[in-house]
C-alpha cells in the first residue's frame, strides 16, 4: 500500500497546499482542535476529533443566498453564487465521513441544493482511521468501522507511516497528485494497529448500544412514550447539541436589511430553540418536550423512515461531551428501549 | 455526603414537607451528571448522586419548579444559594415553595481538564483525598485533584450558604479569592491587545445560547434575541460586531445581578471565558459604588438600582480615559 513516513507529513501538506486549499485539524490554545486552512508550520492535531464537525465545509453555519436591491418599485435579484474553489479536507474521522452520506441524502435529493452541491463537488475528503477511540464513541452502533473509514481517500497511521487508499475517482486524482512523495510500504504493523483498535472498540462502554428498538416502523410507540417528560425536563433549550452535531441539518432562511439592500441568508437552526418551526399560523411545537422529542425522533425514527432505514446519527459522541447538562442521544435510546 | 442527602430527601418526602426533590442523576459514565427531579424514594435510591461532578447550579430550574403545586426540596451548594437569593430578590421564584438544604462543596472537577491531559476511554473516576484515580480502557491513570478542579471552584468566593432551611454539615465562610486577577490583567492591556483578546475569544462563539440559557440571571420569558418582533433577533451573528455585542449586551443586562456562579463559562462548548466580562462589571461596581455581592441577601438595593448622592458621576468614564 502507498505510504509516507510520519516525519514527512509536513512535506505532504505543503505539496497539497501548493495546488489547492487544504484544511487540517489543528490544536487551539485551549487544547481543543478545529479545522484550519493549512499554513506552513501548522501541526496536525493528535486529538481524536475536532470540537466542531466537518459538516461546516459543505453546510456552513451561515451563508448568503442572494442579494436584493430596490430602486423605486423595481427589485433586482442578484445571484451571488460563485463556483467554489477546489479544496481538500484532511483527517476526517469515519463518523464525520459517514455524516456526509447522511447530509447528501437531504441536500442532493430532488430538489438539489446547489449551494451544498457546489462545495461537495469541489471538496476532496481525506479520512484518517481512528486508533484511540473515546468512551463517548458509538459509531459502531450505526455500522461504522472507525478502522475502515469512507471518504475519497482513506488514510491509516501505524505510528511510523501514513498509508493511503483511494476510494473514488476524485480520491485517485488526489493520490496521483502527490504520488511523488509516496512509496510502497508493508502493512504488517498497520494490520496489528487495526486489530488493536478493533479490540478496544469491543471494550468501550457503549459497545453494545443497539438500534434494534428504533427505525421508521417504531413511530407511535416512541412518539407517545411517557418518558419524554423526564428526559427533557432539565434540557436548557440551548443549541449546543445541534451545532456540534455532524448530521443536524435544519436551517432557517431570513432576510437581513443592510440599510441599502437585502441579503437573504440561511443559518443553522436548532429544534431546541423556541421559535423552531414557528410559522405564520403559530408554532407547532410549543413546549421544550416537543422540541426535544423532535431531535431524537428525527434521528432515530423519521430519518430512517424516509431513507431506507439509515439512522440520522453517526455516534461521534460530540453531544455527549458538550451538552451542558449531559443529556444526549445515548441516554434517550437507553431509556426508550426499555418497555 | 451522598448518603446523608439521600436519607434527608427520603425523610422530607415521607413526612410530607416536600413533594419533589431537585438534585442530580447518575449518567452513563463517571462524570456525565444530569440535573433531575425525583418524586419517590425508589427513584432516589436508584439514581440520586452527589459527587465530584455535580457542578450544575440547579437554582434556575426553581423559577419553573417553585411555581408548581407542592414544595420542592433543593440541595444547594454555597454558590448556588447566591443565585437563589438573587432570584428571590427579583421575584422570579416562590421561595416559600422551596425547601433548601444547604450542602457543602469542596470543589467540583472539570472532566474537560482530565480529557485535555490526553486521557480517554474513561470507565471510572475515584477520588482518594487529593489524588484522582482514573480507570480507562487503555489502563489506569492518577493525577492531582487540584490539577483538574473546575475553574469556577478554583476562584471560589464563598463556602457560606446565604439562604437555607436546613444545613447538612458545618457552614463555611466567605473567602477571598484571586478571581479578579485576570480582569486586572485585561485592564492593564492596551486597548488593542484587549480588543484582540476578546475578538479571539468571541469569534469562536457558535451562538448556541448555552451561556444565556444556563444563566440564573437570564430569566426573561422571551429574550430579545429570540423575539422575531424585536428587530435584533438573530440565530447567527451577521458580522463580528454582532458576535461581540451579543455577549457584551448580555453582560450589561446581568450587571449588578450576576452572582459570579461561573456557569456561563462552564457550559460554553467553545471554552470562551465569558465570566470575565461579568467579573469586570462586578469589579467596577465594587470600586465605583462600594463592595457589593449580588445574591448575598434578598433585601438590599443593588447599586445600579439605587441612587445616592455619593454615586460616581457619569464623567468617570471620561476620567478613566481612553487611549
Amino acid at each position: 500500500m502507498l505510504k509516507i513516513s510520519v516525519e514527512k507529513i509536513d512535506e505532504l501538506f505543503k505539496a497539497i497546499a501548493e495546488k489547492q486549499t487544504l484544511y487540517i485539524p489543528t490544536d487551539r490554545e485551549d487544547g481543543a482542535s478545529e479545522y484550519k486552512k493549512y499554513e506552513d508550520g501548522m501541526k496536525l492535531s493528535g486529538n481524536l476529533n475536532t470540537l466542531r464537525s466537518a459538516k461546516d465545509f459543505f453546510f456552513p453555519q451561515t451563508e448568503n443566498l442572494a442579494d436584493f436591491k430596490m430602486e423605486g418599485k423595481k427589485i433586482e435579484v442578484i445571484d451571488i453564487r460563485e463556483e467554489a474553489e477546489d479544496f481538500v479536507v484532511f483527517g476526517v474521522r469515519a463518523c464525520d465521513a459517514r455524516s456526509f452520506t447522511i447530509l447528501d441524502k437531504v441536500f442532493l435529493s430532488d430538489p438539489v441544493d446547489s449551494y451544498y452541491k457546489n462545495r461537495r463537488d469541489h471538496g476532496t475528503i481525506v479520512t484518517m482511521a481512528c486508533t484511540k477511540p473515546a468512551e463517548t464513541c458509538f459509531c459502531q452502533t450505526f455500522g461504522i468501522d472507525p478502522t475502515e473509514p469512507e471518504g475519497d481517500v482513506a488514510c491509516w497511521s501505524d505510528g511510523e507511516s501514513i498509508f493511503f487508499k483511494a476510494n473514488t475517482e476524485k480520491g485517485q486524482a488526489f493520490v496521483d497528485s502527490v504520488s511523488g512523495l509516496l512509496e510502497d510500504g508493508d502493512t504488517t504493523k498497520l494490520d496489528e494497529t487495526k486489530a488493536k483498535t478493533k479490540e478496544i472498540m469491543g471494550k468501550l462502554p457503549l459497545a453494545n448500544l443497539s438500534t434494534e428498538a428504533f427505525g421508521g416502523d417504531k413511530l407511535m410507540e416512541h412518539f407517545k412514550s411517557e418518558k419524554w417528560a423526564e428526559l427533557s425536563e432539565s434540557c436548557l433549550g440551548c443549541g449546543t447539541c445541534t451545532f456540534v452535531c455532524p448530521t443536524c441539518q435544519c436551517y432557517d432562511i431570513k432576510d437581513f436589511n443592510t440599510g441599502n439592500g437585502i441579503k437573504r441568508f440561511r443559518c443553522w437552526d436548532s429544534c431546541m430553540y423556541s421559535d423552531f418551526t414557528k410559522m405564520a399560523h403559530g408554532n407547532i411545537r410549543n413546549s421544550q418536550l416537543e422540541r426535544f422529542r423532535q431531535r431524537f425522533m428525527h434521528k432515530l425514527v423519521y430519518f430512517p423512515s424516509n431513507n431506507n432505514g439509515e439512522f440520522g446519527c453517526v455516534g461521534c459522541g460530540r453531544c455527549m461531551s458538550k451538552c451542558p447538562i449531559s443529556m444526549n442521544i445515548v441516554k434517550v435510546m437507553k431509556a426508550l428501549e426499555v418497555k | 455526603m451522598q448518603e446523608a442527602m439521600i436519607s434527608k430527601a427520603k425523610q422530607l418526602l415521607a413526612d410530607g414537607t416536600v413533594t419533589r426533590v431537585i438534585g442530580w442523576k447518575k449518567g452513563e459514565f463517571a462524570y456525565d451528571i444530569t440535573p433531575a427531579i425525583f418524586e419517590s424514594s425508589e427513584e432516589i435510591d436508584r439514581d440520586f448522586v452527589y459527587d465530584d461532578f455535580t457542578s450544575t447550579n440547579v437554582s434556575k430550574y426553581l423559577v419553573k419548579e417553585s411555581k408548581k403545586e407542592g414544595k420542592i426540596l433543593a440541595f444547594l451548594k454555597p454558590c448556588d444559594t447566591y443565585s437563589l437569593n438573587q432570584l428571590t430578590k427579583e421575584h422570579r421564584v416562590d421561595r416559600d415553595n422551596i425547601y433548601v438544604v444547604g450542602i457543602p462543596s469542596d470543589g467540583k472537577l472539570d472532566i474537560e481538564k482530565i480529557k485535555a491531559k490526553g486521557i480517554t476511554g474513561i470507565t471510572g473516576v475515584e477520588r482518594d483525598g487529593e489524588t484522582l484515580k482514573i480507570s480507562t480502557v487503555y489502563g489506569d491513570e492518577t493525577m492531582s485533584v487540584a490539577d483538574v478542579m473546575s475553574n469556577k471552584c478554583i476562584s471560589c468566593k464563598s463556602k457560606k450558604h446565604v439562604t437555607y432551611d436546613e444545613l447538612i454539615g458545618e457552614d463555611g465562610e466567605v473567602i477571598t479569592s484571586d478571581r479578579f486577577d485576570m480582569v486586572e490583567k485585561l485592564e492593564n492591556m492596551t486597548s488593542e491587545e484587549r480588543y484582540n483578546f476578546w475578538r479571539g475569544e468571541l469569534s469562536k462563539c457558535i451562538r448556541c445560547n448555552a451561556c444565556r440559557n444556563v444563566c440564573p440571571a437570564c430569566t426573561c420569558e422571551n429574550c430579545v434575541f429570540n423575539n422575531p418582533d424585536s428587530g435584533v433577533e438573530n440565530k447567527a451573528a451577521a458580522d463580528s460586531f454582532e458576535e461581540n455585542m451579543f455577549h457584551i449586551i448580555r453582560a450589561f443586562h446581568v450587571a449588578g445581578r450576576c452572582t459570579d456562579c461561573g456557569e456561563c463559562s462552564r457550559v460554553c462548548p467553545q471554552n470562551i471565558p465569558l465570566h470575565l466580562l461579568n467579573r469586570k462589571f462586578i469589579k467596577d461596581i465594587n470600586s465605583l459604588y462600594g463592595e457589593y455581592q449580588a445574591g448575598a441577601d434578598t433585601t438590599t438595593k443593588a447599586p445600579l438600582n439605587d441612587y445616592t448622592t455619593e454615586d460616581c458621576e457619569a464623567s468617570i468614564v471620561h476620567e478613566r480615559g481612553v487611549e
